[in-house]
């Protein structure tokens, strides 16, 4: 009688295993086919293996400004959804509940659009952009923080329906608390985890997005990979696998930043 | 406090239509009443978390009609567990007062949140995470958190109905307790009859929008003023009689009937358990049906020789040898009953 759940745990250990091991697989073996890539011989005079590609990185034209100027834009973007999105979103949610469908279909359109269509739509705007005001790549953290809206609002959304933000914000209000204090004193810090993670995934999508500034002929971060990756392939490979390992210690940092939180809680109690 | 002809429409429905009540200082007002009677709107309006269509409301004196809500200083504890789910129990409770015009300094705070978390026996969890604590936990925290501002008038919305019973009586005490110590003006909106009646000083009777009657618990129970009321409030067996010269003849007895009842003609008593005298009697025309055994009463089902079925509630240690199947004898207690319309 006891053997059957012993019997039952032991099989879904396995499963568990199996299924860890494979998604693990999946996504270990194409970073590392790019580093065994990015330190194969560079050339007949190489003799094995060697960083030679590593080492040559902080030598690219453009690639030290490119990072930066991407940064410069994933903070824009970041900043930008801090400011409208989320009290957007928390406001829609609190006080106009019939605009949550339109709100919820608006975000969700730059999915649905092809890049390359957003692009031709957004061209001229960036024309008179670039004659006008400035010729800063920096000025993409518009069109970006329009292409992120899908996953940042879904991450918000998330946080918002799984607490009572209500009445949170009716205890919040009786207590003596304005709008302004409501929303960033209660809602915002309870919904926090939400709005951590959709900016996270804001920077990773903005620092990797390529089609748009490459067509409106700015250099950002991925636009410089792929000049380089015209001139050399490996180095293109190690700069490309840099990035990722930067976003995912990015990534990675929100989980670890709530687990010592949790670590904290208990230690108070 | 006084509320004066509140009425609110949400589209069709009538909400509060006409609501006026005035509740003194230090009491503890109870509304009553079944789902969609607008208690819970009344309540709202008054914390300001609800517009009205019309009506004015006065609280020491003063017109709180069209104050914002976070200018209102009532303090409400909300049916749905509302504590901040960043913020510690004691940071909780010291929200309020971080909040106020005339900010107190830290110390203030901590020794004000610090009083009632002793208040309501948490205050080992003052550093404790709403989730961290029992339902029963969060809710005291949220009583503490709304009485840390001093309010005018507490408003509590159905803050027991999310716990089970044990917490519920015991919690329910504590709350009474606790307004009494403090004299807090308080106005409870629930739709446990027996919450109401055991707490309030005065407990009101809404239906529609409407006060139905608004009396002290007892005076409610014994001295229902509407069919309604009686209905609501309590048990009531339906007992037809003809009415003349202000009493009622049924059950072989002659009752006073109450104002507000029918005054001739054949009607409806509505008749308490408790009132109906049961004797055994081996020639007795009516029988026991059940008898279900509650403790320290007894109820009995008793089918009368016409047919119709009553219950009869008494002290279990006067039910001896009333079991199911037995002959008994029916007569009823000489009190005033409410006598509605046959319909």
């Amino acid at each position: 009688m006891g053997a059957e759940p012993l019997k039952r745990t032991w099989k879904v250990q396995v499963w568990r295993r199996f299924i860890i091991g494979f998604v693990a697989l999946y996504l270990i073996v194409p970073l590392y086919s790019m580093f065994d890539f990015s330190t194969k011989p560079f050339g007949l005079q190489d003799k094995g293996r060697n960083l030679r590609a590593w080492r040559i990185i902080p030598s690219q034209p453009d690639l030290g400004i490119a990072i930066l100027r991407s940064l410069i834009t994933a903070g824009i973007v970041m900043l930008l959804i801090l400011f409208m999105v989320v009290p957007t979103v928390i406001w829609v949610q609190l006080k106009l509940p019939k605009l949550r469908r339109p709100l919820e279909l608006l975000c969700l359109l730059p999915l649905a659009i092809p890049a390359i269509v957003i692009v031709v739509g957004i061209a001229p705007l960036y024309r008179w952009i670039s004659i006008n005001l400035t010729e800063s790549p920096i000025t993409l953290s518009g069109v970006y923080s329009m292409l992120v809206l899908p996953y940042t609002y879904r991450s918000l959304s998330a946080a918002l329906d799984a607490v009572d933000i209500h009445t949170l914000a009716e205890a919040a209000q009786t207590l003596g608390a304005s709008t302004f204090r409501m929303i960033s004193g209660v809602i915002m810090p309870t919904i926090r985890t939400g709005i951590i993670n959709g900016s996270f995934i804001a920077i990773a999508l903005v620092l990797g997005e390529f089609t748009i500034s490459n067509i409106l002929n700015f250099k950002t971060f991925q636009v410089v990979i792929a000049q380089i990756g015209r001139s050399s392939g490996s180095v293109a490979v190690s700069v490309s696998l840099a990035s990722i390992l930067f976003v995912l210690v990015l990534l990675l940092l929100v989980p670890a930043h709530k687990r010592r939180e949790e670590v904290l809680d208990v230690d108070l109690a | 406090m006084q509320l004066v002809d509140l009425t609110k429409h949400f589209g069709k429905v009538k909400a509060l239509d006409g609501l006026t009540l005035d509740i003194a200082q230090g009491e503890l007002v109870a509304l009553l009443g079944p789902s969609g009677c607008g208690k819970t709107t009344a309540l709202r309006s008054l914390a300001g978390l609800q517009e009205l269509d019309r009506g004015q409301m006065i609280v020491d004196g003063k017109d709180v009609t069209f104050q914002n809500a976070n200018k209102r200083g009532m303090g409400m504890v909300f049916q749905a567990y509302s504590l901040f789910p960043h913020l510690t129990a004691g940071e909780n409770v010291e929200y309020g007062l971080k909040l106020r015009a005339h900010k107190a300094s830290a110390d203030k705070r901590k020794h004000r949140s610090t009083e009632l978390l002793e208040i309501v026996g948490l205050s080992t969890h003052r550093n404790h995470y709403p989730h961290q604590l029992s339902g029963g936990q969060q809710q005291r925290i949220a009583l503490a958190r709304a009485l840390a501002i001093s309010p005018k008038v507490l408003l509590l919305d159905e803050p027991l109905s999310a716990l089970d019973a044990k917490v519920r009586t015991q919690l329910r005490e504590e709350i009474r307790r606790i307004q009494l110590e403090l004299g807090t003006t308080t106005l409870f909106v629930t739709h446990d009859q027996e919450e109401a009646l055991s707490i309030a000083d005065r407990v009101g009777v809404m239906r529609n929008g409407q006060l139905e009657q608004i009396a002290v618990p007892s005076e409610l129970y014994d001295r229902p003023s509407t069919a309604f009321v009686a209905e609501f409030v309590g048990l009531t067996n339906p007992i037809q009689g003809k009415v003349s010269a202000g009493s009622i003849d049924i059950l072989g007895g002659s009752l006073k009937v109450l104002p507000g009842s029918i005054t001739s003609g054949t009607g409806i008593a509505l008749v308490r358990p408790e009132s109906i005298q049961v004797e055994s009697n081996k020639s007795g025309e009516a029988r026991i049906f059940s008898a279900s055994f509650l403790g320290a009463s007894c109820r009995l089902m008793i089918t009368l020789s016409d047919g119709t079925r009553i219950t009869a509630q008494m002290p279990s240690s006067e039910s001896v040898g009333l079991v199911a199947g037995a002959s008994v004898n029916v007569s009823v207690l000489d009190l005033p009953v409410f006598v509605k319309a046959v319909t």
